[in-house]
C-alpha cells in the first residue's frame, strides 16, 4: 500500500478520475498502470483511490484525455471504485461550503470506532513535512509468507458457497451487531491465508439494474479451515445500518450476509491479497492492531498459531493484540478472546466509549506498552499488522514512530527497513 | 539512402545495430516503403508539419512524444513489448512449455500467413484513406487522420521486422509483396475484402476506424498471447497505439451525432430531409453507414466453423481475446459453442466443437465491444433529448463470409425472400444517394479552431493542447 504519498494533502485527496463520457475503454490505461490501481467492468474503468499514487505513467498513453481528471476531496470521502463504476458522467468539483462540511476533522470525529483521529498537533521531527503513515506499509509479504492463491474466481465466473454457520459474535441485544459467518465451500478448490480476503457478490441488481459488484471480506478463520479439516472458511460481517455520518443506511451485502440462514448459497470471488500474510518461521512474532471488524486477520492468525502451538515450533514467537471497539459489548469474539491462555497471547483491549471510562484508542494502549513494542521494533522477526478503519492508520503508526524513536531507534531507518521486509501491513478501509 | 544510421533513424528496441543481416534487409526495405509512401500515401501531404506523436520507447514517458514533424520523416520505429524470459505457453497443445523465441519448422507456414496477412491490412487502410485529406472538417481532424497513417505505416514496419527478422527469404519477399499489392486493385488487391472498400468520406472513415480498426484490436489481442513471442510482443504493443484509432472512430460519430441532434433541436424535426438541407447528416443515413460497416467488419473475422481457425490455436499461434482472463482449461477440447446457421429458411442455433468456432468466438467479443460504444453513442442522442437510437445490425445481416453468407436478413434479423431484400436494401445500407450527399458535405477546413458544419468541436484537443490548436502546418 505505498499509496497516496503524492496525492494527500492536509487531509485532503487529490483523487485520479477517469471521464466515462470521453473514455473509449481501451484498456490502454489499465495495461500501463505500474500498480493495478485501474480496474473496469462492462461500463466503466475507474480508478482505486487507495491504489494510484500518482505516477502520471498511464496520462501520456491515453488515446482520448479522459484519463487527466482530478478532484480535490477529503481522505475519507474519496469516490469508490463502486460509485465510480455507476457513473455516466464525472460528478461536479465539491464546492467551498461542501468541503468545508466534510472537512477532514468533522469526517473523523464521525468515525464509528475505536480510533481517535490523529492530534494535528501530534510531535513530529523538526523540519519534516506532514506525516504520511501509508508510505510505510509493505506491498510484499513477509519472507517466510506461505505462497497465496489469488484471483482464482472471479465475478464472470464465481464459486457458490454454503452457509453453514451464521451467529452474533457481538453481545446480542445491542444495537450494534457483528456477524461470523461460515461458508462451505464443497469440493470447490478455494484455498485461503490468513490475511487474504474474499468477495461477495449479494444478489439483485443496483438502483442502476447492473449486477451488485463483489464486496470484500477478510477471512477470519486459519488456512485449514474454520473447522479443522473441512473445506470451509469463516468471515466478520458487521451490520451496516449507517454510514460515516451518522445517516441511515443498509448496506447492500452485510445486511445480506447478517441475515443468511444455514443451508443458503452465497456466489463468492477471490481469493485476494498477497501481501497481508502472517510469517511462518519459528520466533517470528505477530503484532496486530486492530478495530472492529479488523479483527478478522487477526482472529485466524492467532487461530492458525494456536493450533500449531503443540508442536512446539513457535516457542519464542510472541502474539500481542491491541484491539479497540467503542464498548466491550461491540467487540467480536470478546468472549472466545477472554479464554486465550495469557502465556500464548498478550492481549491489550481499548473502548472508546464504555460508560463511566475515558475513552482508549488502541494507539493509546501502544504507547503504555511501548517498552515492550521497543523491544519488537529491535527485532527483525517482529511484523507488524494494522488493520481497521482508515482514521486509525495514520495515530497507529505514529505511535510506532513515537515508540521508536523514544527508545533511541531512527524510525527513517526502522520505518523503510519495516516496509523492504514486509514486516508493517496496513489493511485499512 | 543506404548511409543512413539505422540506430538512430529507426528508434527500435531490438538491437537492430548489432545484427547486420537484418539492419542490411531493412536497408533494402526501406527506400521502397518511402516509394509507396509517396506513391499511395497521404495525397497532397508531403510538405503539412503535423503535431504527431512518435513513440521512441516503449515506457510509459516515451512513447508518446509529441511535436510537429513531416510524415515522410516520421520515425517509424521498432518496438517489441518488454519480454519475460521465463514466459510459458498458456493455450493450446503446448500449454506449459516455454514460449518460443524463433519459429519452429512445422508452424512456419502458418505463421507466415498469419503476420503477412495482419501486416497486409497495415499499408491498405493508409491507401483506403489518401484522399481523405483533402476534406478533412478540421484540422484536428486533419491531424488524426494523419496519425493514424502513420501509426498505421509503423504497425506495417513492425510486421516486416518479423518478416525479415524470423523468415528469411520467403519473409523478405513477402514483406516487397505487402508494398505491391493495392487496396481496391483488380489484378493485386489487398488480401481482405473490407480493405479493398473504398473509404469515400469522413463519415465512413470514423464507422472504419471504429468498427474495422477495432476488428484490428480484437486480431492483435489475440496475437498477443501467441506462443512465437516476438509476435505476441509486438501486438501487444501496437495495441495501444490502435487505442487512438477507434478513439478517433467513436468520438467522430459521437459528435456527427452531436452536431445532427443539434441541428434537429434547432429545427424542431425528424425529417432526414430537413436535416439534409441545413446541412447536417440525418440519423438515418448514420445508421445505414453504421450497418455497412458492422456487417462488413464482422466477416473479417472469417468462416464461422474453421479448421485453420482449430489449428492455430492448438498449435499456439493464435489465442482467444484476453485468453489470460479466461477460467476454463485453455485447451478446449471437447467444449463446445453455438453458432448460426440457416435451416429451412430460418435461423437456428447448433452446437459445434469451439475449437472450430474459435472465429465466432472472437467475433462475439468484437460484437459484445462495438455494442457498447453504440450504446454510447445513443447517450448523445439521449442526451440531447432525441427519442431515435442507433442499433449494430443482426450478426446475419448483409454477410459474404461464413455459413451466413448470402442471406436475405433484415437488420432486425428477420429472413427476408428476394423482393422484400430488393425493395427495401436501400433502407439499410448506403444507397450511392446517401454517399452523394455525405460527399457533398464535404470540405476541407483549414482554419484552426474552425470545424465543418456536419461534425461538432471535440471535447478536448490532444495532448492538452487547446482545439484552436495548429494541428497541421501547410507551408
Amino acid at each position: 500500500m505505498d499509496t497516496l504519498t503524492t496525492l494527500v494533502d492536509n487531509g485532503m485527496l487529490k483523487q485520479h478520475l477517469i471521464d466515462p463520457e470521453i473514455c473509449i475503454r481501451c484498456n490502454t490505461c489499465e495495461a500501463t498502470c505500474p500498480v493495478g490501481a485501474i480496474t473496469h467492468d462492462d461500463r466503466n474503468y475507474v480508478v482505486r483511490a487507495d491504489v494510484c499514487n500518482g505516477c502520471m505513467a498511464c496520462i501520456a498513453p491515453c488515446p482520448t484525455g479522459s484519463i487527466d481528471n482530478w478532484r480535490s476531496v477529503p481522505v475519507a470521502r474519496a469516490y469508490s471504485v463502486e460509485a465510480q463504476l455507476g457513473w455516466d458522467e464525472l460528478p461536479p468539483e465539491l464546492t467551498p461550503a461542501e468541503l468545508a462540511r466534510s472537512a477532514p476533522a468533522t469526517a473523523a470525529s464521525a468515525q464509528a470506532a475505536a480510533t481517535a483521529p490523529a492530534a494535528p498537533t501530534a510531535p513530529s521531527e523538526p523540519g519534516t513535512q506532514v506525516f504520511r503513515p501509508a508510505q510505510y506499509g509493505a506491498s510484499v509479504p513477509p519472507w517466510s509468507a506461505a505462497h497465496p492463491y489469488t484471483n482464482l474466481f472471479t465475478p464472470k465466473s464465481p464459486a457458490t458457497a454454503t452457509v453453514v454457520g451464521n451467529y452474533n459474535c457481538t453481545e446480542a441485544g445491542f444495537e450494534s451487531e457483528t456477524h461470523h459467518v461460515v461458508l462451505d465451500l464443497g469440493s470447490m478448490p478455494f484455498p485461503v491465508l490468513e490475511g487474504q480476503s474474499i468477495g461477495i457478490i449479494p444478489p439483485g441488481t443496483d438502483a442502476l439494474g447492473k449486477a451488485h459488484q463483489p464486496r470484500q471480506y477478510s477471512v477470519a478463520s486459519p488456512r485449514n479451515g474454520e473447522r479443522p479439516g473441512y473445506n470451509n472458511l469463516a468471515l466478520t460481517v458487521k451490520r451496516v445500518t449507517m454510514d460515516h455520518h451518522g445517516n441511515a443506511l443498509r448496506g447492500v451485502a452485510s445486511n445480506y450476509l447478517c441475515d443468511l440462514q444455514v443451508g443458503d448459497t452465497v456466489q463468492v470471488v477471490g481469493p485476494f491479497g498477497s501481501s497481508f500474510l502472517m510469517p511462518n518461521h519459528p520466533r517470528s512474532h505477530i503484532v496486530m492492531i486492530c478495530t472492529g471488524t479488523g479483527s478478522a486477520p487477526m482472529r485466524a492468525m492467532t487461530e492458525w498459531r494456536r493450533r500449531l502451538r503443540n508442536s512446539g515450533k513457535f516457542e519464542g514467537g510472541k502474539l500481542m493484540l491491541f484491539f479497540g471497539a467503542r464498548t466491550p459489548q461491540e467487540l467480536p469474539y470478546f468472549g472466545p478472546l477472554q479464554n486465550l491462555p495469557k502465556d500464548f497471547i498478550d492481549i491489550n483491549l481499548a473502548f472508546s466509549r464504555a460508560a463511566g471510562q475515558p475513552r482508549r484508542y488502541v494507539q493509546d494502549l501502544m504507547r503504555e506498552r511501548a517498552p515492550d513494542l521497543a523491544a519488537l521494533l529491535r527485532d527483525a522477526n517482529s511484523h507488524f499488522y494494522v488493520c481497521g478503519l482508515k482514521s486509525m492508520e495514520e495515530g497507529v503508526v505514529m505511535a510506532l514512530r513515537d515508540i521508536a524513536h523514544d527508545s533511541g531507534l531512527d524510525w527513517e531507518q526502522v520505518g523503510p527497513a519495516l516496509r523492504q521486509g514486509g514486516r508493517l501491513h496496513l489493511e485499512t478501509y | 539512402m543506404s548511409t543512413i544510421n539505422y540506430s538512430e533513424k529507426i528508434p527500435n528496441n531490438v538491437n537492430l545495430s548489432e545484427d547486420r543481416t537484418l539492419q542490411r534487409a531493412l536497408e533494402g526495405w526501406q527506400p521502397n516503403f518511402i516509394q509507396w509512401w509517396d506513391d499511395v500515401g497521404p495525397e497532397g501531404s508531403t510538405n503539412h508539419e503535423v503535431y504527431l506523436r512518435t513513440a521512441v520507447s516503449v515506457d510509459p514517458s516515451g512513447w508518446a512524444q509529441f511535436g510537429h514533424v513531416k510524415m515522410r520523416d516520421y520515425r517509424w520505429g521498432i518496438f517489441l513489448n518488454p519480454g519475460d524470459a521465463n514466459r510459458e505457453i498458456h493455450f493450446g497443445d503446448h500449454k506449459g512449455e516455454k514460449a518460443w523465441a524463433d519459429v519452429p519448422g512445422e508452424h512456419r507456414a502458418n505463421l507466415r500467413r498469419i503476420i503477412v496477412t495482419q501486416g497486409d491490412t497495415e499499408p491498405a487502410s493508409v491507401e483506403q484513406q489518401r484522399h481523405l485529406g483533402l476534406t478533412a472538417p478540421s484540422l484536428y481532424d486533419l491531424r488524426n487522420l494523419f496519425q493514424i497513417n502513420v501509426e498505421e505505416g509503423r504497425h506495417l514496419w513492425a510486421m516486416v521486422y518479423l518478416l525479415h527478422k524470423h523468415f528469411g527469404r520467403d519473409g523478405r519477399e513477402e514483406a516487397e509483396a505487402l508494398l505491391q499489392r493495392q487496396s481496391g486493385d483488380v489484378d493485386n488487391p489487398r488480401i481482405l475484402g473490407a480493405f479493398n472498400e473504398k473509404t469515400p468520406d469522413w463519415l465512413a472513415f470514423f464507422m472504419f476506424t471504429y468498427f474495422t480498426d477495432r476488428d484490428g484490436k480484437f486480431q492483435l489481442s489475440a496475437l498477443a498471447e501467441s506462443a512465437f513471442d516476438p509476435l505476441a510482443r509486438t501486438t501487444k504493443f501496437m495495441l495501444t497505439e490502435e487505442a487512438h484509432h477507434m478513439f478517433v472512430g467513436e468520438s467522430g460519430v459521437s459528435r456527427v451525432l452531436a452536431r445532427t441532434a443539434q441541428v434537429m433541436n434547432e429545427l424542431k424535426t425528424d425529417d432526414p430531409a430537413r436535416v439534409r438541407a441545413a446541412g447536417a447528416i440525418d440519423l438515418a443515413t448514420i445508421q445505414r453507414y453504421l450497418n455497412f460497416h458492422y456487417s462488413v467488419t464482422i466477416d473479417l473475422f472469417g468462416a464461422d466453423q474453421s479448421s485453420n481457425a482449430a489449428t492455430f490455436y492448438s498449435s499456439g499461434l493464435k489465442g482467444r481475446y484476453e485468453e489470460g482472463k479466461r477460467e476454463d482449461d485453455h485447451i478446449l477440447k471437447g467444449h463446445t459453442y453455438k453458432v448460426l446457421e440457416v435451416q429451412n429458411g430460418q435461423l437456428v442455433e447448433k452446437e459445434v466443437p469451439m475449437l472450430n468456432a474459435l472465429n465466432e468466438v472472437l467475433r462475439d467479443d468484437f460484437i459484445k465491444d462495438s455494442m457498447a460504444g453504440v450504446a454510447r453513442w445513443n447517450k448523445v442522442l439521449e442526451k440531447a433529448g432525441i427519442p431515435t437510437r442507433l442499433a449494430v445490425p443482426h450478426k446475419a445481416f448483409n454477410r459474404q463470409i461464413g455459413a451466413l453468407a448470402g442471406i436475405r436478413m433484415s437488420p432486425d434479423g428477420r429472413v427476408v425472400n428476394e423482393t422484400e431484400w430488393t425493395a427495401r436494401k436501400g433502407e439499410w445500407l448506403p444507397t450511392d444517394e446517401d454517399f452523394a450527399f455525405v460527399a457533398s458535405l464535404m470540405g476541407r477546413v483549414a482554419e484552426p479552431g474552425k470545424f465543418a458544419g456536419w461534425i461538432a468541436p471535440p471535447a478536448t484537443g490532444i495532448n492538452r493542447q487547446p482545439i484552436d490548436f495548429e494541428y497541421v502546418r501547410f507551408n
